[in-house]
Order: C-alpha cells, then structure tokens, then sequence
C-alpha cells in the first residue's frame, strides 16, 4: 500500500515537471534535463557491472546503440500504427504514445540484454584487461554494423522516429533503474555481486556461482542500457552511428567513476554533473574541453573513490549527518 | 562400518612436473575433528584446493556420503556443505561485517533476483530471516558489536574469526580450517581452540583442520594425518604421531629443530 502510494506520487510530480518545465525552462535547458535523465539511466546501468560486481565493461555505448536502433526500427514499422489504430479506436494520444513507447523501450532493452548475455559469457574466462578490451570490440563492432547496413540508414543516420518519448518518461526509466539497483543492492544477490567484486575465489568458495552472477550483472545492465538508448532515440527523432562511439562509453565510465564504483546515488549526481559541466562551460569557447578535463583531473586527485565512495545518500544518512556522527551501516 | 562423510580415494594432482599430493587416502567420519599437518610445502592447502573443488584432481575420487564430488565447481560443492576459511584471510574487505557473514547465506535463500528487484514479500521475510541467521553467526564468535565496521577495519584476531563467522553461516557438514591459529598469540590461540571444539561438539559440524602449530594440533585432534611432500607418511592419535620417526624426521629431521611453528 505504502509502495502503491509513493509510485503514484512519483508519477505525479513526473507528470506535473512534463507539463511546467517546459514553461520554466527554454527548450534548450530542457533538453539539457532530459538528456541527464538519460545520462543518468546509462550510469546507473554501467554501475552494476562495473560498481557492483567489479567488472570493467567499456562497450556501454554499443548496447544503449543497439536498444537506440532495436525501439526505433520498432516504432517506425509497428509502434507507428499501433498508435494510428489506437487514436482511431478514441484512445488519447499520450496515452497510446506512452503505450507504443513502452513496447518499443522493452523490446530495445530485450535486444541490448541478448547482446549483454552474448558479451557476458566471454567474461567467464576474461577478467579485468582482457574484459575490457573485448567489450570495447564488441561496441565497435555494433557501430560499424549500424554504419553499413541500409536498411538502419547507414551512414545517413535514421530520421523520422516518433518523438514520443519525454520528461515523464524518461523520469520513469530514471526511477526504474534506481529501484532496481537498490532493492538489488540490498538484498543476497546484490552481496554476492559485492562480494565477487571483493574477492571472486572466496565468493565461489561461500556458494555463490560467480559466472551465472557475473553474466546477470552485465544482462541487467545492458537491459537498461538499450532503455536509455531507446529513449535517447525517441527524443531526438533521429539517430546516427557517431552517437555511439567509445568516447560515449568512456563519458558513462568517467560518471560511474566520479561518482564512486559500486555508488548508486553517486552515479546520478556524477551524471547530472558530467551532463551539465560541459554546456555550463560554454561561455569559456575553446578553453571548454581543457576546463572540462582538468576538473576531472582535479577531482580523481582530490577523491580517488569517488564523490559518494561507495556509499550512498539516504534520508537516515541525511539525518544522521545533522544529528550525532554515529557509526554508520556500510553497504 | 558406514561410509565416511569425505572420502579421499588414491587423490593425486600434479602441476607441470611437481606432483603435488599423491595416491593420498584419507576418511573423515561424522562428527570428526581431523588434523592435516605437515611441514611447509607439503601440500596440506592443495589437499583443501582439492576437497573444495578450485583444483581437480589429475587422479583418484573425492567423495561426499559415497558420491563423486571431485570435478564439480567449488560453489556446487560449497552448497553440498564443504565450506573453508583460508590461510591467508580472504575477507571481502569492502563489506561489513554483517554482510560478510551474510554471503554465505546466499545459498540458503530462497527468494529469486526478480523477488529481490521488487522486493516482494517472500524477499522480505527471506532477507529478514537471513539477517537473525547473520547475528547469530556473529554473536557466537563474538563479533556482534563489530557487525557494522568493514572487515578490512577489524583488528587481525577478529578477521580470522569473522572467516570461521562466515563460514558457519553457510551451515557446513564439513569445515575445513587452514591454519586459523596463524599468526594469533598464545591467548588467542587458546580460545580459538576451545571455540573450534564447541563448534564440533554444539553443532556436530565435522571439521578438517590444517595447523602449523604442533602444540594445537596434538591438544585437539584426535586424529592426525601427516604430509610430507605430498606423500601421506602418517596417521593415527597424537601419541602415535609423536612417536613416528618418519613424522620426527619429516619435522625435525632437518637442521632446525627447535620452534615447529616459525617462519612460513
């Protein structure tokens, strides 16, 4: 019951941000919001392969690519006119839209966790290096793919996808993904990530099967990543390859890592950051990137586990603060 | 006679060139307390590797109640009730030490990760349930007040004993102990030693024991066998072990004599 209520007062204030910001903000602020929704959803993912279970995936933008291209493909030859069918059938638009969407943004992450399962299994034998040189192989790969078939639009890009994705929406999948790894994190499956990421032979030596835990953490992982990437796709209406190089990868990384590997507050605020920083920068023109890189620099120096650590921020962490330090429960 | 719970039949492995154990036969019945003691090197951690599934054996069976075990992967086997600690404590230093102990409940759980995702009520109760389990590992070895500091923040004596926690927690048949003594003084040491028999006296939990510590060993096993280069040479009670020559010269056939339990 106590769910039910915050869920639905949740998707109220989404609802209500779709409807105001945009009288708040001017449109080029509020495409800086949402794309930190998505930021965000790619972090977190990226989180729970490389915070919790200590993997170090580099492919990220290869799976968000792969559910990108999966829901568009989708919602321009079915998603299209189901919600035809549906407007005609006198249902409202954002809600057959919403409808559409959702299938779209399923099938996508379906598609990208297929491609998660595929690249988990190498991780059986590969670890640390290796690992991440083969997921690197893998996102290029998908990119070079995209860029020679026709049928996806090549090198052209695709256009015309439905825009139906917005704030609302993307607030849903942001709030998705947080549940998600916090209830995981919380509970024996989400220790006995930690604990193959604290020492992989103890952890197989405690019962726990290190290789079907290590390829679920890269399928939950990957899911949520062809999320982001179908969101990404139906906000902007149009794809192209160089959306997905590595250097994307490398962005979704360096927030998991500013934020602090295995923090799952820590990955958002690292994302809004690392979203935000470069368009606030603007005004120093050239000098842009350089500011951008030495901030990064200056913070790994200053707090090499990151901002959050591993820990995460929590209304009794908040409070605790304000009151006694006392000691406090670690993940 | 009925089957041994472990059984070691003819078990050797050989890495490269160097057989590590050979032709080794060893029984371990119910409710046992079995010391495995040796010199250094003598392969007494391969036996473990071995029992727990990390090596396979090149040849020979492990069997548990009668059954093959040898070849599983070392989860399987843990989940069979073979759990260890390790000579050098491998803790998961970034976990408290609540959640240390909690891991080896991990295969007593019952609720599935999609359980676990909406945290369902059977999640609930099963997390809550782990959870009393978890302290109650705690408290018997004493580690309650420490429950929430990382493991890697506990003071030495403490993580070995939060290793033995650990272990406990995953309700073993069978625990094999690899030197939990090391490197503790001599108080420590005396407590450990009772504790390790209330563990196999309170819980009837069989227990494998490696030790370094002549002293140890001959005050609480009742058994012993003894490697030497991988070749069993010796077993029987602690008054036979003492008086074998074959384990006198193994130990004290060499040129040191004195401190049986210096250096490593």
């Amino acid at each position: 019951m106590k769910r039910a209520l915050v869920v639905l007062v949740a998707l109220g204030l989404l609802t209500a941000l779709q409807f105001e910001l945009p009288h708040v903000l001017n449109p080029y602020l509020f495409q800086i919001v949402v794309l930190c929704g998505i930021n965000i959803i790619l972090a977190v993912s990226l989180n729970l392969i490389n915070g919790f279970t200590g993997q170090f995936s580099i492919g990220h933008a290869g799976f968000m690519a792969l559910g990108a291209y999966g829901s568009a493909m989708f919602s321009l030859h079915v998603g299209g006119g189901w919600v035809a069918a549906m407007s005609a059938a006198g249902i409202a638009a954002p809600i057959a839209q919403g409808a559409a969407l959702v299938v779209a943004l399923v099938l996508g992450g379906l598609l990208a966790a297929a491609a998660g399962y595929l690249v988990g299994l190498p991780s059986l034998r590969l670890r640390g290096d290796y690992l991440a040189i083969v997921t690197l192989g893998f996102g290029e790969i998908i990119r070079v793919l995209i860029l020679n078939v026709d049928a996806v639009g090549a090198a052209r890009g695709l256009p015309g996808i439905p825009p139906w994705a917005n704030l609302f929406w993307v607030g849903v999948g942001v709030l998705s993904v947080i549940a998600v790894s916090r209830n995981l994190a919380h509970s024996t499956h989400g220790r006995a990530l930690f604990a193959i990421r604290d020492d992989e032979v103890a952890a197989e030596a405690l019962g726990v099967n290190t290789t079907a835990y290590k390829v679920m953490a890269f399928v939950l992982g990957s899911f949520f990543a062809g999320v982001a990437g179908g969101l990404f796709a139906h906000f902007l209406s149009y794809l192209n390859p160089n959306s997905f190089t590595f250097i994307r990868s490398i962005e979704v990384i360096a927030m998991v890592v500013l934020g602090g590997l295995g923090s799952v507050s820590g990955s958002v605020l690292a994302a809004i950051v690392l979203t935000v920083l470069p368009e606030a920068l603007r005004p120093v023109r050239d000098y842009r990137m350089v500011i951008y890189a030495l901030m990064l620099i200056g913070l790994m120096i200053t707090r090499p586990q990151g901002l959050f650590g591993s820990r995460e921020i929590s209304l009794s962490w908040l409070l605790g603060r304000f009151r006694r330090r006392e000691p406090r429960p670690t993940p | 006679m009925s089957e041994p719970l472990l059984r070691l039949d003819r078990v050797s492995i050989q890495f490269g060139g160097l057989k590590a154990v050979s032709e080794l036969d060893l029984e371990i019945r119910q409710g046992e307390l079995v010391g495995l003691i040796g010199p250094n090197g003598a392969g007494k951690t391969t036996v473990f590797n071995l029992i727990t599934g990390v090596y396979a054996p090149t040849s020979g069976r492990i069997l548990l109640d009668g059954k093959p075990i040898h070849g599983l992967k070392p989860h399987k086997i843990a989940k069979l009730g073979i759990l260890r600690t390790f000579q050098n404590i491998r803790l998961f230093p970034s976990m408290s030490s609540r959640a240390n102990v909690s891991v080896a409940e991990h295969m007593h759980a019952r609720a599935g990760l999609a359980q676990a995702i909406f945290d369902t009520r059977t999640h609930r109760t099963d997390e809550a349930m782990l959870q009393s389990r978890a302290v109650e590992a705690l408290t018997f070895l004493g580690l309650l007040p420490s429950a929430d500091l990382r493991a890697n923040e506990l003071p030495y004596g403490q993580q070995r004993r939060l290793e033995m926690a650990r272990a406990l927690a995953g309700a073993p048949r069978l625990l094999l102990l690899d030197e939990p003594a090391a490197g503790l003084n001599p108080q420590e040491t005396h407590e450990l030693m009772g504790l390790i028999e209330e563990i196999r006296s309170r819980f009837g939990i069989t227990i494998l024991l490696i030790e370094h510590d002549m002293r140890v060993v001959m005050g609480a096993c009742r058994r012993i066998a003894v490697l030497d280069y991988g070749v069993k040479i010796a077993e029987g009670t602690p008054d036979e072990i003492r008086t074998n020559a074959k384990v006198v010269e193994a130990y004290l056939g060499e040129e040191v004599p004195a401190d049986l339990g210096a250096g490593s």
